[in-house]
């Protein structure tokens, strides 16, 4: 992977924040690893499944075994979760997700306190875009990671733009690395 | 009444006392005010008379601020680097950017919409006097122009009153836009307090632009059957001359109508339209067709069944001369906002105009007179069309097929695409001669060729698609409703009860442009989810185009199986942009009618009372515009929440409650002045919905208000949950929030319910008389 990345859709440019590139998926799981409070915040796009979306779903499943992630799933990619037999995914709107996660008193889904890592995936490029933009500038003690096959710059680590097998194997690295099999 | 501009003169005045010579007495205005609702506390707002209503929304639905990148460089200080908690040479942090950013959105769309009405009303004076006498539907409204009475604190009976309502609104939007310059407001607050200004005054703009034209023109005057009118690709008859006219501002387009019955050519040349020009047009003559929402542009003008294209003002393509001239299609620009780099040949011959258009001298020209450019038009077309001969750019397959070939799959195509279509893909299935892909694409195309404009080998894509999409386009057929202007004042004592009291579980507005993040199809869903569950579903602008756009397995569009009337289960077209106000004027005079509130000047009463008792929901699913950000801006201050599709996320900022704060959602019970918890109703100002599935189920959530009767709310209830389970697949997690004592609870689901109340230590709450304003209580001492 290249340590260079340039945002998915041309023009969605960041400024001089920009997200550093997950240039291995160990990085991505030593990461989750060290979070005290880590989330995954699933959109719709996961429950698709052609070649920009992959088996996203399953992967998000996977990595709640792997190490208890707890599982936020906006708009209705609920309903997929619950049809693959995995009920601990929360519902709630990206926005709502978004905005309570910038919030630093907001004691998350289960009251024992702020999350210091938010993962993106599934929504839409531009929409995930701008949330994580609300997030590097009104966060204070949160970081973010898109986890999408694109380079989104305004996450704090992102993948850059990756083949759909490089983008699989690394979902299979960290689910690896996160003790998931 | 106010009379303005009364001068006396006197040459020379004898009195007891003086002799006075060349006296001369102006007055501004005379107030005959045989009106006898008295005036309200804020006739005409100043900047910060409703800062404390806009406090009181903003410190529940508190802005969640998504800025496109890091930096400002609105002044040459910068650019600054604003991440962060940095702040900017002139002192300003990111929060106040972005909401400066969000005013001057509004200050454009409410400018765009008041200029609009500016020039209507200028028009119509001139053509038909100041006395000419407004009427929106006759005796079916008493309560006309209400959101300019409740704002403005007049009534509007002649065209010349509307002009003091404009002066008011244009006053605003000045001060507002000033408040955007470097070094003015610094509070993100108080931007957003001026950008809900600059959407009220948006609103009295396009009141007054609709009620204008609907009193002039004849449009249909509050007409549940308003008629039906053509609409899309295949509605029009192209062996015919075919004028295109596209934009927002009708004067042009009735110059081109009036000019075909004077001549009795009517019939003789298609008049088509796109955008709300199309709107008004076919409100103003129903054998006009509409080809389609505004993202239609592009692929009908390379098609090249337009003859002529005549532009007027808002949402046109920069770009539309040069794309004309690709198919050789002279243009007329009729709107000093949009000139196009034409030359001004307003005061030429009519003769001399249309010899230069077909003869080719020329490829557009300027005319900013509406009635000569109608003529010209007309004239013109009937001798252009047969040297054209439907002249097309559209490629034949072996061409998309050889640039299928030659395509390196760089990608550039698809970064540059807003909603990421699998083009490179589409060009290899191309090479193969296989289009399908390409014309699926073109179902979720918004039109805006950036795709073309991105490929480094110039391949005209968007036309690829539009040959692909070919047949099916030819196949759009379709009848909408014309836009019917106003809500009647019967049908408001109708539904007034049931919509307040929340038996009728909604209003649901669906409005705004075509910038839809999955093809159009979901505003037709969208629209039948709830009329068939009883919601009143009111539609405008392109939205209410793409209502259309569906048909059943019967072959009938929505209009044709909906009735049109503001009753349980209709499904109607206000009209274009302007007649948004009459969505908005349906909750006023709910206020009005139903409850005898007094509108004059009392704003925030009359919002304070739609908040919390009014059931109605905004829905932007493909919003793209300024204007779109005013409009919305306009219902945020009512206290009417806003839904945007994916692509309003880059509104840069969300009103959003939290329901998890149970001290955000507390009212004073007016009867006794206690502050009562009410749950989050409505949850949320303004937010963005991902898919349609969760728009859906959004819109009736939203639906919630304090006011609701244990009734209606069992019945909002029943249509949340159900919808929850039916597009989510499991129950609602918050239901406790929204169920005040038992008698709320829907009957056939009460043991599930229950259950779920006790699992969540659910407590019963009392149903208040809402208000968020102290001052309403009244128990006094």
């Amino acid at each position: 992977m290249s340590a260079k990345a340039e945002s998915w859709q041309t023009a969605e440019i960041a400024g001089p924040t920009k997200a550093n590139v997950i240039v291995k998926p160990e990085i991505a799981a030593a990461m989750i690893k060290r979070a005290k409070r880590p989330i995954i915040v699933v959109g719709y796009l996961s429950t698709k499944t052609d070649k920009d979306t992959g088996k996203m779903i399953e992967y998000a499943i996977r990595m709640n075994k792997a190490c208890g992630i707890p599982v936020v799933a906006t708009a209705h990619t609920i309903k997929e979760f619950v049809k693959q037999g995995f009920n601990d995914a929360i519902q709630m709107n990206a926005m709502d997700i978004g905005n309570r996660l910038k919030d630093p008193t907001w004691n998350g889904l289960d009251g024992k306190g702020p999350y210091d890592l938010a993962l993106f995936m599934g929504l839409p490029f531009y929409m995930e875009f701008v949330i994580l933009a609300g997030l590097k500038h009104f966060s204070t003690n949160l970081k973010t990671i898109s986890l999408d096959r694109y380079f989104n710059p305004h996450a704090s680590w992102s993948f850059p733009n990756l083949k759909v097998e490089e983008w699989n194997q690394s979902f299979e690295t960290i689910i690896n690395k996160l003790g998931g099999n | 009444m106010a009379k303005k501009g009364l001068v006396v003169k006197a040459k020379e005045l004898k009195t007891d006392v003086a002799v006075v010579k060349d006296l001369q007495v102006s007055i501004g205005k005379l107030v005959d005010d045989t009106w006898e609702e008295p005036m309200g506390p804020t006739p005409m707002p100043s900047m910060t008379d409703l800062r404390d209503w806009d406090f009181e929304l903003l410190r529940r639905y508190k802005p969640f601020y998504l800025p496109f990148c890091d930096v400002c460089c609105l002044c040459t200080f910068g650019k600054c680097d604003l991440s962060g908690d940095k702040r900017g040479a002139c002192g300003l942090n990111m929060a106040a950017q972005q909401s400066r950013i969000v005013l001057l959105a509004c200050c454009i769309g409410a400018a765009t919409h008041t200029a609009h009405a500016r020039h209507l009303v200028h028009h119509l004076i001139e053509k038909h006097g100041g006395d000419f006498p407004l009427d929106q539907g006759g005796l079916n409204i008493d309560v006309e122009a209400p959101v300019t009475r409740l704002v403005c604190g007049i009534k509007v009976e002649t065209l010349r009153d509307m002009e003091e309502a404009l002066d008011w609104a244009e006053e605003q939007v000045t001060h507002c836009l000033s408040a955007c310059h470097t070094g003015q407001e610094g509070s993100n607050l108080d931007f957003e307090s001026k950008a809900f200004h600059a959407g009220m005054a948006d609103q009295v703009g396009m009141e007054i632009a609709d009620l204008a034209q609907i009193s002039v023109y004849g449009f249909p005057k509050a007409d549940p059957e308003a008629p039906l009118v053509e609409l899309g690709f295949g509605a029009t008859d192209v062996k015919k001359p075919t004028i295109l006219v596209i934009g927002h501002n009708v004067p042009s387009s009735v110059g081109i109508i009036d000019y075909l019955t004077k001549k009795k050519m009517l019939g003789q040349v298609e008049v088509t339209g796109i955008c709300c020009t199309a709107h008004d047009l076919t409100r103003y003559e129903p054998s006009a067709k509409v080809v389609g929402p505004i993202s239609w542009q592009l692929k009908y003008i390379r098609s090249g069944m337009a003859d002529l294209i005549m532009v007027d003002e808002q949402c046109i393509r920069a770009d539309t001369l040069e794309e004309a001239q690709k198919v050789k299609t002279p243009v007329i620009a009729s709107s000093p906002k949009n000139c196009l780099g034409l030359k001004n040949r307003t005061n030429d011959s009519v003769d001399e105009l249309v010899n230069d258009l077909v003869e080719g001298k020329v490829h557009g020209v300027l005319i900013l007179d509406s009635d000569k450019a109608g003529e010209v038009a007309v004239e013109a077309v009937l001798k252009v069309a047969p040297k054209r001969n439907k002249f097309s750019i559209i490629p034949d397959i072996e061409e998309i097929k050889a640039a299928g070939a030659a395509c390196s799959g760089c990608n550039e195509c698809v970064r540059a695409c807003p909603n990421n279509q699998p083009i490179p893909e589409a060009m290899k299935a191309a090479a193969e001669g296989d289009l399908a892909p390409f014309s699926e694409i073109l179902d979720n195309c918004i039109g805006c060729a950036r795709c073309d404009s991105a490929c480094p080998k110039d391949f005209p894509l968007h036309s690829f698609m539009t040959k692909a999409g070919e047949q099916k386009l030819w196949e759009e057929k379709y009848l909408m409703r014309s836009g019917r202007g106003a809500i009647q004042d019967i049908e408001i004592r109708n539904v007034g009860g049931p919509i307040v009291l929340g038996e009728i579980p909604g209003v649901i507005a669906i409005v705004g442009c075509a910038n839809y993040p999955e093809g159009q199809g979901a505003i037709a869903e969208i629209t039948e989810e709830f009329a068939k569950r009883r919601y009143i579903v009111v539609l405008s602008g392109c939205a209410a185009m793409s209502v259309a756009m569906v048909k059943d397995e019967n072959g009938q569009t929505l209009y044709e199986k909906y009735p049109g009337g503001f009753e349980a289960g209709g499904v109607l077209n206000v009209g274009s942009c302007v007649s948004n106000p009459h969505i908005a004027g349906a909750a006023i005079k709910i206020a009005s009618i139903f409850a005898k509130r007094n509108l004059r000047g009392n704003y925030e009463e009359i919002a304070d009372y739609i908040h919390n008792r009014v059931g109605a929901v905004g829905l932007a699913w493909g919003a793209m515009s300024q204007k779109a950000a005013s409009i919305a801006s306009g219902f945020w201050r009512l206290g009417v929440p806003v839904v945007v599709g994916p692509h309003g996320s880059k509104y840069r900022r969300m009103l959003l409650g939290r329901a998890d704060k149970k001290e955000d959602w507390y009212v004073y019970d007016a009867r006794t002045g206690d502050k009562v918890y009410t749950g989050p109703t409505p949850e949320h100002l303004f937010t963005t919905a991902e898919t349609k599935e969760e728009v859906i189920v959004m819109m009736a959530k939203l639906c919630f208000r304090p006011n609701d009767t244990t009734k209606g709310r069992s019945m909002k209830l029943t249509h949340y949950i159900d919808l929850h389970k039916r597009y989510y697949g499991v129950m609602p997690e918050d239901i406790h929030l929204f169920i005040r004592n038992k008698m709320d609870i829907p009957i056939t689901m009460k043991p599930e319910i229950q259950k779920i109340l006790e699992e969540k230590g659910w407590e019963e709450t009392k149903i208040p008389d809402p208000t968020l304003l102290k001052r309403m209580v009244r128990k006094r001492g």
